[in-house]
């Protein structure tokens, strides 16, 4: 019980952390995030991640959940991006991929599935490959960090399911990309 | 599972050869052929039909006029114009114009065989329409060699009103195969994806794209369709399950099953020659993979390749005992052959950093595949034995060669304007052809096997 409040407040903490900041360096160094949608609502973030915030975080799992979805939360950010031909987990996603490894240690009951996205050229049984690819290197980094293998399943969407529709590197950047979609989501 | 050969619109009668008997195995195969027309009866129609544009020609093209058959005016669906079309689009052929005759021959002894030689025709195919007491049709037709005022071929059918434009694909057949040799596939089908808006249809219709009809939709992308060796069933990749899951599906009575879905993405279905076994991608153990499956799902997937790089797009040889597929193990995507009983993989292509979705051509002597020409995809066909490899198109993303049965023809997607379209294209090179639908991005296409 004192682990699991321990890791609330921990949470918690990290949540108001989040909310507090501005865009940092760091932020603004993950520039890939923001080309396409916002992560979170425009304007000031509000300062009580729940409703009932400071009342009692006593139970883990609300407020857990809440924290995947709070804008200023670092585990509402979902998506890992990558280079032309590369698999390779950069080192700007880290943090983020540490946050949702320690999520699912946290949460055993927790699961997850990470969709690899290639961009649109070539064969699109290949970028199916190429984006199952990039999904395990996320899922290979989470194990590594604590999370169980049956928490994640990653899978691949290739070129199918475009985030950016456009025929440019621009588009393309944005689509070699893996997301971690939690279950129930 | 047991399919029934027979069609509910009822089996037609066997076309009889004309004066000269043909060979036993071309009635044989006309029989089977038009008997086993596939209903699609659980499935739509979809809306708008492929519009076929040609670019090219053949290297020799032979001069032919298709004179209107007797009493075919009346029908719902002409028989000639069908003929005339598939015969123009295959490029191997010129059409002579049979305008201003008066009367039409329709019997050989109708025959001017002066007129034809002036109008430039080494053939002329003649034939007549009319209709049986029980409603259905009596089609015959006569192919006739003007130079030696002989008849090349001849065969009668019986046929329905909705089978009419089938046997005029038939005859075209025939016609094809007596002038050129090689079997015609025109009455054959293809299936492709058309996407419009956020909806994806999975699409089966005629070689000269008509008669299309939804074999399945979704809101989620599909793609990879393949045909079983029978031409009843597809494979093809679903993403409605939020993940790549393979399913099977009859073309007789509209039901589906997935066939692999495990843990991870499962794709890439291709099937044996003998339509015992699927191979698939399954990333289940790390890494895609390629495995072998049996059709209906049941049982466990046995492992064909252990990389730990990426090895996709498995594709058997005609005789089933060889794999091409595409794998990264040597650093870039290129083409491996392996054989089915065991042994190792052997690299197959060599020219460039790019070379993908390698297809059998039906005789197994050669592959069609896609390769990376700097910023381009274009398609390519290599020889089995000396390797040499021959680039056939010039589009900036070409994508999914598969060859036609009879191996003169590469069904293919590529863009124009933004916007998915199908393109044929001969073997050689010579001859293209665009198929498109009107608004919609086509994309992902196989072509059928021969009827059986």
């Amino acid at each position: 019980m004192r682990k699991l409040l321990t890791a609330t407040i921990s949470l918690l903490l990290l949540a108001l952390a989040g909310c507090a900041a501005t865009p940092t360096a760091e932020q603004s160094g993950a520039a890939v995030e923001d080309r396409g949608k916002p992560v979170g609502p425009p304007g000031p973030v509000p300062a009580k991640p729940t409703p009932d915030s400071g009342a009692k975080p006593l139970v883990d799992k609300p407020l857990g959940a809440a924290a995947l979805k709070d804008p200023g939360n670092i585990l509402s950010r979902r998506s890992v991006y990558f280079d032309f031909d590369s698999n390779l987990v950069k080192d700007e996603f880290r943090p983020l991929v540490t946050a949702h490894a320690r999520y699912l240690q946290q949460n055993p009951g927790a699961r997850m599935r990470i969709e690899g996205n290639g961009d649109e050229r070539g064969s699109r049984e290949y970028n199916i490959a190429l984006g199952q690819r990039r999904s395990e290197a996320v899922k290979q980094m989470m194990q590594l960090l604590g999370a169980r293998p049956d928490q994640i399943e990653s899978v691949s969407f290739g070129e199918e399911k475009p985030r950016a529709t456009g025929h440019d590197e621009k588009s393309w950047a944005e689509n070699r990309r893996a997301d971690i979609v939690y279950q129930g989501e | 599972m047991s399919l029934p050969d027979d069609t509910p619109q009822g089996r037609p009668a066997m076309p009889t050869a004309i004066i000269r008997p043909m060979k036993t195995s071309w009635l044989h195969r006309l029989v089977c052929a038009v008997a086993i027309l596939i209903p699609l009866a659980p499935l739509s129609p979809a809306r708008a039909a492929l519009t076929i544009e040609i670019i090219g020609t053949g290297a020799t093209q032979l001069p032919i006029a298709v004179v209107p058959f007797r009493a075919e005016g009346g029908l719902a669906q002409q028989i000639t114009p069908v003929i005339a079309a598939d015969l123009a689009r295959s490029g191997v052929f010129r059409t002579i114009d049979s305008g201003g005759l008066n009367p039409l021959p329709h019997e050989p002894q109708d025959l001017n065989y002066s007129t034809w030689r002036a109008r430039g025709a080494d053939a002329v195919v003649i034939g007549a329409v009319s209709q049986l007491p029980d409603g259905r049709y009596d089609v015959r037709f006569r192919l006739m060699d003007v130079a030696k005022q002989a008849q090349l071929a001849g065969f009668a059918y019986t046929a329905t009103a909705a089978q009419l434009r089938l046997t005029a694909h038939r005859i075209a057949d025939v016609i094809y195969e007596t002038l050129t040799g090689a079997k015609g596939v025109f009455s054959t089908r293809i299936a492709y994806i058309v996407k419009k808006g956020k909806r994806f249809e999975l699409q089966v219709a005629d070689a000269d794209g008509y008669g299309a009809q939804t074999v399945r939709w979704s809101d989620e992308p599909i793609l990879s369709p393949s045909w079983s060796p029978d031409g009843t069933r597809l494979a093809y990749v679903s993403l409605e399950r939020k993940k790549p899951v393979i399913y099977v599906q009859s073309l007789m009575t509209g039901q589906y099953q997935a066939v692999a879905n495990y843990w991870g993405s499962n794709s890439a279905p291709a099937w044996s020659p003998d339509g015992k076994r699927l191979a698939v991608v399954l990333s289940k153990d790390g890494g895609s993979q390629i495995y072998f499956i049996n059709p209906d799902g049941k049982g466990e997937p046995r492992r064909m390749t252990f990389s730990t790089a990426i090895d996709t797009e498995p594709n058997f040889s005609p005789d089933g005992e060889l794999l091409l597929f595409t794998s990264d193990r040597g650093g870039s995507p290129q083409i491996y052959g392996m054989p089915v009983a065991g042994g190792e993989p052997r690299r197959l292509t060599f020219e460039g950093s790019y070379n993908v979705s390698p297809r059998f051509s039906p005789d197994g002597k050669s592959f069609t595949f896609i390769q990376r020409n700097g910023g381009r995809f274009n398609v390519a066909v290599q020889d089995m034995t000396t390797r040499q490899v021959q680039v056939l198109t010039d589009g900036t993303i070409d994508e999914s060669p598969s060859f036609a049965p009879n191996g003169r023809v590469i069904l293919y997607a590529t863009e124009t304007r933004g916007r998915g379209v199908l393109s044929a294209v001969s073997s050689d090179g010579r001859v293209k052809q665009r198929l498109s639908e009107e608004g919609s991005d086509v994309r992902e296409p196989a072509w059928g096997p021969f009827p059986k």
